[in-house]
């Protein structure tokens, strides 16, 4: 069963948050929704997990009883304990108690967390808060996972830890569609959705949109000014029309969305924020 | 420093809120204070019964106005019109005549006992000396359950959504009223104690009778304590911080306070507040608490303060349910 929308447009008042976006969420994979702040990430989550109602386009979302979310912010209850957090959402979501209580144990395992159990959630560090939203999430089993930024601010334990916690659901057949600021998790991913603004930047399986790169170089000097940035010590500069000279360098998703932005202000001519 | 004054504008330029708090704040405290803050009971409401009544009426002083003569009633049935609230000064037109004073109106008692001519013996009823404590205890339970219930829910309300876990219940299997009632149901459980607590610890402590039935007094707390939960989930609906919902409570407290005849008396209101007084739950419920502990009155009494109780707070509830709605209904886009 895959799920997906098409041509869809999200404003609120006279903002628009999405314009045009289309997707197709194959059935357990792991999709990322990249871009910076303001891209319309939490929107198309959010109207994915029917919290928004789109003002245009087609949408074919998971059935809402099959969908575990983590939002973005701190998950559960600061005054609750790990634990206690875990059998309130267990009570809401009518689950029964042996069951639940299964479940749970499984979850504090994988997430690392049957130690803190009985830890209040604001005592946790935002790598463990950010797992027990994972684990909140997914307490019921769901098939389809929405996560929001789960690895935003997260130290980098936590981070692979979560990774990790993402690709097992997938591997155990769940689809899984998360947002994130970072495109070194993005590459890892069946499929990426790259937004700015509100519309699609680049989309598809990751090797394919670095495959389709061209004209990338490496260059010890900073190049023409709206085509070069930084890349470790030395500089990328995107020549569509070949550089002479210049060492093409192997391209990565991270190269592939810049050059997606320039593009765009290119056509449009705005501005494109690269340094 | 400088430019710790332009920054602390720029804030408060931004939050509308507390900068219209500021502004309208003191405004509103002076009128309602200019207004309100008066003992001068004007017109005292008098029965007069006994085979000489209208002889009687006319020669009350000034400031009784009398709703009935009858020259059939007797002290008894002239008691019964005070006990129900129908006046404050039941005269007993025989010889001598007898001037009936309802107690727990305190200030109106006082004026009647300079007032009144000397031949005319003065008995104060349900509060022979005039006491404080039982005027003040049973409204009293009132605005403490206004402060626990409206501060205590609407706080609770915008911690939800200040941390952002209103919006994870959202995505929950949850239907708004779930979360409505599953949120009030333990604030109403402790205001009902402290509630009992109070009652009995006024009792207690400061010797206030309990002359009426407790059933009714019960109905009327319940009913208030539903009202208070309503505001205080109201007034979290339009607050963003918790601190905007602390000075919005006491915004609304204030006024009650002061019209709902807690302190001053209504009859002592102006004219042009007194609709105002007459909108606030709290008014209704000092005077169900009175009539059912001092005066002892009977059904017949409640069925106004009873019936305008329900009405109010049916209203401020399905406002607040309707708001709190929006906060975990889809959002609806719209067209740019």
């Amino acid at each position: 069963m895959s799920y997906g929308f098409e041509h869809l447009t999200v404003a609120y008042g006279g903002h628009v948050a999405l314009r045009d976006v289309s997707l197709r969420i194959p059935a357990g994979a792991v999709t990322a929704l990249v871009g910076g702040d303001g891209a319309g990430k939490t929107t198309l989550l959010r109207a994915l997990a029917g919290r928004v109602r789109p003002t245009g386009g087609r949408m074919w979302p998971p059935p809402l009883d099959r969908v575990g979310v983590l939002t973005a912010g701190p998950p559960g209850y600061g005054d609750l304990t790990v634990e206690e957090n875990l059998r309130f959402v267990a009570r809401v979501r009518g689950l029964e108690r042996r069951w639940a209580r299964e479940r749970s144990e499984g979850l504090l395992a994988a997430t690392r967390l049957a130690d803190a159990r009985g830890r209040l959630a604001d005592r946790l560090s935002g790598g463990m808060r950010r797992k027990l939203g994972f684990a909140l999430a997914t307490l019921h089993a769901p098939d389809v996972l929405l996560l929001d930024e789960p690895t935003t601010g997260v130290d980098p334990v936590s981070r692979t830890e979560l990774w990790r916690l993402m690709a097992g659901a997938a591997g155990s057949g769940n689809t899984v569609v998360f947002s994130t600021t970072y495109l070194d998790e993005a590459e890892r991913c069946a499929q990426v959705l790259a937004l700015d603004r509100g519309r699609v930047l680049a989309a598809g399986d990751p090797d394919r949109i670095i495959g389709a790169v061209r004209g990338l170089y490496d260059s010890a000097d900073r190049g023409p000014a709206q085509r070069s940035w930084r890349r470790g010590a030395g500089w990328r500069v995107w020549m569509p029309d070949g550089a002479p000279g210049l060492a093409p360098a192997e391209p990565d998703l991270e190269d592939a969305v810049v050059i997606a932005m320039l593009r765009r202000s290119q056509t449009t001519g705005t501005s494109a924020e690269v340094s | 420093m400088w430019a710790m004054l332009i920054k602390e504008f720029q804030q408060l330029r931004r939050d509308h809120r507390t900068a219209a708090l500021l502004v309208m704040q003191p405004l509103m405290l002076l009128i309602v204070f200019g207004y309100a803050a008066s003992f001068d009971v004007d017109e005292i409401r008098a029965v007069v019964g006994g085979p000489a009544a209208e002889l009687a009426a006319q020669r009350l002083p000034g400031e009784v106005s009398v709703v009935s003569t009858d020259a059939a009633a007797g002290r008894a049935e002239i008691e019964d019109a005070i006990r129900n609230g129908e006046a404050v000064l039941g005269l007993v037109a025989a010889q001598p005549p007898v001037a009936l004073i309802d107690g727990s109106d305190l200030f109106a008692a006082r004026a009647l006992q300079r007032a009144l001519p000397s031949e005319v013996r003065q008995e104060i009823l349900f509060n022979p000396e005039l006491a404080t404590p039982p005027i003040m205890v049973p409204g009293l339970i009132g605005l403490i359950m206004l402060f626990v219930g409206g501060i205590a829910t609407s706080l609770g309300v915008v911690r939800e959504r200040e941390s952002g876990t209103l919006e994870q219940l959202a995505v929950m299997p949850l239907r708004p009223w779930d979360v409505f009632f599953g949120k009030l149901g333990p604030y109403l459980a402790i205001a009902a104690f402290d509630t009992v607590v109070v009652v009995l610890t006024g009792l207690w402590l400061f010797d206030v009778p309990f002359n009426g039935s407790v059933w009714w007094f019960s109905l009327g707390a319940l009913l208030f304590l539903f009202t208070a939960l309503g505001l205080g989930v109201l007034i979290s609906t339009v607050s963003r911080t918790q601190a905007q919902a602390i000075q919005l409570a006491i915004l609304t407290l204030v006024p009650q306070v002061l019209l709902s005849g807690l302190i001053f008396p209504l009859d002592a209101l102006a004219t042009a507040i007194r609709p105002i007084a007459y909108a606030m739950p709290l008014t209704w419920f000092v005077q169900i608490a009175r009539a059912t502990m001092l005066r002892g009155s009977d059904i017949s009494a409640l069925v106004q303060p009873l019936g305008m109780l329900t009405l109010i707070g049916t209203c401020i509830v399905v406002l607040a349910v309707l708001r709190f709605r929006r906060d975990l209904m889809p959002q609806r886009g719209r067209a740019a």
